[in-house]
């Protein structure tokens, strides 16, 4: 039935509309904006006073260094949640990925560069496998990804036999350890470049905009002509090929591939990301925000250490930490009912 | 008649902002006896129905039942006090068994746990008063047909001893044999005193079914009848008893070859072999009944849903619609139906919503510019008079507004057939005004429109030629010269 009192109810005074949407406007620019990096510069000069050694150009570019890892992945995991899905396997395609590129340099024996594409490629392929589940299998994405957790992980273990793969050429490790000007490492001007292009593709790209339609309401990006599928599979794609570039950069740094590396990176991945103001409920998130939210996790873990408290009371910090980011996101929508 | 009514409504007002929704309705209902209530699409019968069962309030007027004043403030204070609702759609919880729908709330309790013994018992006692001793109360719901579904409910309210029954279109979804049975179903409760308010579109129904029969119309009770045979022409007339307003126009005179045709057009369960036409510069209306199948025709048209059955041509070239993106690459666009679920995505910024459709083409240099869709949208805004910031979120837009964003994404993409399923639904008179001069504007450019729409007068003064759908098929076509609402209306009962 539709009657004229639904369409009444549906369509709420104009005024009143309006004054709520300025406040919710501004709670919202307020806390998904410049929220998270409040929140950093906070942290850091609370750090600052109580560990004299946190504000070193040293000790920055090591935080930075140590975040490169899970700011590769959640990358990803920003596209990924922005069109309101999410993607539990990445922390388990990290290990593959670094266990396929291992296999293939150290049993293989072929090249480290073609070690690297095939790892890259595997990362890749269970993303869009990911991809294919979501769409065509219609699984919602926690439980493919789910799956995927499951899977990658036990090929990562089948392929390296449980044991890590270690020495590789020494360009490849360069890639981690090398610092330029003795300062900058290599790898954090990677990842910088990688989120210049991500914050742009979002921005600037017609497949990128579409991804906020596609979670601010599926049904209308689809009805709007916006191609729904091949989106998501592109998003679970990349979301899996940056998960195996990670397992490289890991593999680089410890000059190891373990094939339990990454094991429930996936939820800091999703922490970074809703810490970094995007909603779980889709069609809203930024890759600086996420930027922002990996790093606070990582100065909580590196400001933690090095005023001596244990990596058990950092675990309960950025439980807190989290709770704290996700009521802020659903604290600033209207109550429902 | 002498006999206390079981329930009287008097003097019944409720405005919401805009309209006035029903505007001094009485009502009364005896018990044994069946009032049909009807009217058309927004004619009050749906609030009037909900003030009933507690979920609106009236803002004037009174009611009693069973001899007791009645002011119900939520839907359990109604259900208690024995008033049960019975809807088109079932309230039911398909996946917990019949018994636990018939008694939920109230589970029988034996020292803290359910008793399912006397929950059996209990459900089967009300089962058989419905005519559903065969069916186990232990079967989940889900399994059951909507006819029985539709019983279940009934004895979900006999459970609660109600004494006044509504239902709300209880035919819509069932085949004739069901109606048949359900009819019977009412006579037997009848005889057993209890009272119904029997909502249809299916006025065929009513010399059957009903006792009494009060019509109304924008608000208002505009005739009744303490007899239940009346002829349908005197209830049509009733129904729609006004003239078309003098706010429409004749079309523009732009008629031209034939731009989109259609054949054969299927979809189970929603319409079956509908062949249309359309030409360019022509306002074709589709009228019909709720359910009848004309938002489904839309969706089918459009890529969003798909055909089983039948054929889109475009200027003569067979053409795929099915995803709504290969419609809009063909030319077909759709202004949907509920602009808050299909049309907009209500959290975002008018511009983001406005250029959706045309991402891809607002490329300059391989990158999309926020100053670049800006200054689309605020052309766009020109375009369709919108009163609002390109800046805010879609939500704090009002109806009308926000229809036209709607409207207005799809114009840079220039569709050659634009569809507008109830284009004017919750929308003020001025924006109402925006929407039909955009309507027109795009058939003097040679478009063909479709519009689909509730409101016959709306259907009536715009179009150029009116197809008419009953029960998911077509049941004719007429001209402008001949689409009164009473033909339309004959047409849209047939079934």
């Amino acid at each position: 039935m539709t009657d004229i009192d639904e369409q009444a109810t549906t369509a709420p005074p104009e005024a009143e509309a309006r004054g709520a949407g300025e406040i919710r406007g501004f709670a919202e620019r307020l806390l998904s904006g410049s929220g998270p990096l409040l929140g950093l510069i906070v942290l850091c000069t609370v750090l600052a006073v109580m560990a004299p050694n946190f504000l070193t150009v040293g000790n920055l570019f090591n935080v930075f260094q140590q975040i490169t890892v899970l700011a590769v992945l959640a990358l990803g995991g920003t596209a990924v949640i922005i069109t309101k899905g999410i993607d539990l396997s990445v922390g388990s395609v990290l290990g593959l990925g670094g266990a396929v590129a291992g296999w293939t340099f150290a049993a293989a024996g072929l090249p480290m560069a073609v070690a690297i594409v095939a790892g890259i490629s595997v990362g890749a392929l269970a993303g869009l496998i990911n991809g294919l589940l979501i769409t065509y299998g219609r699984l919602p994405p926690f439980v493919a990804t789910l799956a995927m957790l499951s899977v990658a992980r036990g090929l990562a273990l089948v392929i390296t036999g449980g044991q890590p793969i270690t020495g590789y050429p020494d360009w490849f490790r360069w890639v981690a350890t090398f610092r330029l000007f003795g300062v900058i490492p290599v790898s954090v001007l990677f990842v910088a470049a990688l989120f210049v292009l991500g914050s742009m593709y979002l921005r600037y790209r017609p497949t990128g905009r579409a991804l906020y339609a596609i979670g601010g309401n599926e049904e209308v990006a689809r009805l709007s002509g916006i191609n729904v599928r091949r989106a998501k599979l592109k998003v679970y794609t990349a979301a899996g090929a940056l998960a195996a570039l990670g397992g490289l950069f890991l593999t680089a740094r410890l000059n190891s591939a373990q094939p339990t590396a990454g094991t429930t990176l996936e939820l800091d991945v999703i922490a970074a990301v809703v810490i970094g103001g995007a909603s779980l409920n889709g069609g809203s998130g930024r890759v600086s925000g996420t930027l922002v939210g990996a790093l606070i996790i990582g100065v909580i873990r590196n400001g933690l250490n090095l005023l001596g408290v244990s990596s058990f009371w950092q675990q309960i910090v950025i439980g807190a930490v989290i709770a704290v980011a996700v009521m802020t996101d659903t604290l600033r929508k209207p109550a429902e009912g | 008649m002498s006999e206390q009514p079981l329930f009287t409504a008097r003097g019944l007002r409720k405005a919401f902002p805009g309209v006035v929704a029903l505007d001094g309705v009485d009502l009364e209902v005896y018990a044994g006896r069946v009032v049909a209530l009807l009217g058309e699409n927004g004619a009050g019968k749906s609030t009037l129905v909900k003030i009933l069962s507690g979920v609106h309030q009236p803002d004037e007027g009174s009611m009693a039942f069973q001899g007791a004043p009645y002011a119900p403030r939520s839907a359990a204070v109604a259900l208690d006090a024995g008033i049960g609702m019975v809807h088109q759609e079932t309230n039911l919880l398909p996946g917990l068994s019949v018994m636990e729908n018939i008694a939920i709330g109230r589970l029988p309790l034996n020292r803290g746990l359910i008793d399912y013994d006397a929950l059996r018992a209990h459900a089967r006692t009300h089962l058989e008063r419905v005519g559903l001793a065969d069916v186990d109360p232990a079967t989940p719901v889900a399994r059951l047909s909507v006819g029985a579904r539709q019983k279940v409910e009934i004895a979900k309210a006999l459970a609660l001893e109600a004494r006044l029954l509504v239902l709300d279109e209880p035919t819509a979804a069932l085949s004739r044999e069901d109606a048949q049975i359900l009819f019977e179903l009412i006579d037997d409760l009848r005889s057993q005193g209890v009272g119904f308010i029997y909502i249809s579109h299916r006025l065929y129904e009513i010399p059957r079914v009903a006792d009494a029969v009060v019509v109304l119309r924008d608000g208002a009770r505009v005739a009744g009848w303490s007899r239940g045979d009346v002829a349908t022409e005197d209830i049509i007339q009733a129904m729609v008893g006004r003239e078309v307003d003098e706010q429409f126009p004749d079309p523009p005179d732009t008629v031209g070859e034939e731009l989109l045709r259609a054949e054969g057009l299927t979809r189970h369960g929603a319409f079956t072999d509908v062949d249309l036409t359309v030409r360019r510069g022509e306002i074709l209306g589709i009228a019909g009944l709720v359910g009848a199948g004309r938002t489904e025709l839309a969706r089918a048209l459009t890529g969003a849903d798909l055909l089983d059955a039948g054929q889109v041509y475009l200027e003569g070239e067979a053409v795929r619609v099915r995803t709504p993106e290969e419609a809009a690459q063909a030319g077909i666009a759709m202004v949907p139906e509920d602009r808050k679920e299909h049309g907009l995505a209500l959290d975002q910024l008018v511009r983001d919503n406005a250029t959706y459709p045309m991402l891809e083409r607002a490329v300059e240099g391989g990158l999309v510019r926020p100053s670049t869709l800006n200054r689309l949208t605020e052309q766009l805004a020109e375009r369709v008079d919108l009163r609002g910031s390109p800046h805010q979120t879609a939500a704090t837009l009002s109806g009308g507004n926000q229809q036209k964003v709607v409207i207005a994404k799809w114009l840079p993409r220039e569709p050659d057939v634009v569809i507008f399923d109830e284009p004017t639904r919750g929308v003020d008179v001025g924006a109402k005004q925006a929407i039909y001069r955009i309507i027109r504007e795009l058939v003097t450019q040679g478009k063909g429109v479709i519009v689909i729409s509730s409101e016959l007068p709306e259907v009536l003064g715009l179009a150029h030629r009116v197809a008419v759908l009953s029960r998911g098929r077509l049941t004719g076509e007429l001209p402008r010269a001949e689409a009164t609402e009473r033909a339309v209306m004959q047409l849209a009962v047939k079934g």
